[in-house]
């Protein structure tokens, strides 16, 4: 604290969910980190690994079920459709707020210097390969090589 | 009230005595002038070339013309793209181009 009289530094942001509204928390965390001069790092683990993946990151879905915000019955909510109808309002009303759709968002992170890891472990536990991946990801790490890059001071985490 | 506790300060720039608020942002855009925009460049470490001035002529058009900016409307205006707005900028660049353009800080969060 006493070395950056608690000034934030750069922003470590892990996530491990690949629901829109987690995914569009982490981007929009991260873009802003950088719009205020921090830097900032990704790290995609578990299912967070789908926003990076090529095939995936364009198909991400609200969760209509397990979400109490939905204020909608579970049942409902597992209705086939539910989860395309609530992102395709959702998307309208993000459009409007001038939020990018995810692709566009992972160009904006990319052009903003923010850097994008994939986690080795999750990658194996699904199959995929680099290849599978946005080809601007900066690499793949074991969780201690993403340890190593958050060393320093005024450095923070966060866990999505 | 997002607005309630803003304070002004009177500041010596090129010469003129102008008004900024707590973060260093002109509170009267008619005060600005390209001498300040020079000074307030060289307080926050950048040198203007033609690049900074066709960006800070397009975050002018767009204040006067009431468009709100974000980083992703810059990046499409066909002026700069992100990248270059980073490079031209390297610390802040929507506030640090805002503040020497002369204009209010952006609410965006984009």
């Amino acid at each position: 604290m006493k070395e950056t009289n608690g000034e934030i530094k750069k922003m470590m942001i892990i996530l491990s969910k690949a629901g829109l509204e987690s995914v569009y928390a982490a981007f929009v965390l991260a873009n802003g980190a950088r719009m205020e001069g921090i830097d900032a790092e990704m790290f995609f683990t578990f299912f967070g690994l789908d926003a990076i993946h090529k095939k995936k990151l364009q198909h991400l879905h609200i969760a209509t079920v397990g979400n109490p915000s939905m204020n909608m019955p579970t049942m409902i909510g597992g209705l086939p459709g539910m989860e395309a109808l609530a992102t395709k309002m959702m998307k309208k009303e993000m459009e409007k707020v001038d939020m990018p759709e995810v692709p566009e968002f992972i160009e904006i992170l990319k052009a903003s210097g923010v850097k994008l890891w994939a986690c080795k472990l999750a990658m194996e536990m699904f199959h995929y390969k680099k290849e599978d991946m946005y080809d601007e990801i900066d690499g793949v790490l074991t969780v201690g090589d993403f340890y190593k890059k958050s060393e320093g001071t005024g450095v923070h985490m966060l866990f999505i | 009230m997002l607005n309630s506790k803003i304070i002004f300060m009177e500041k010596i720039m090129a010469g003129k005595t102008i008004m900024v608020n707590e973060e260093g942002f002109l509170v009267n855009f008619s005060e600005w002038d390209c001498n300040i925009c020079e000074e307030l460049a060289r307080e926050n470490d950048i040198s203007l070339t033609d690049r900074h001035w066709s960006l800070i002529d397009y975050i002018q058009g767009e204040f006067k013309n009431q468009v709100p900016l974000s980083i992703r409307k810059i990046g499409k205006s066909g002026v700069v793209d992100i990248k270059e707005l980073y490079q031209l900028f390297p610390n802040a660049p929507l506030k640090t181009a805002t503040k020497i353009a002369g204009v209010p800080k952006p609410v965006s969060c984009i």
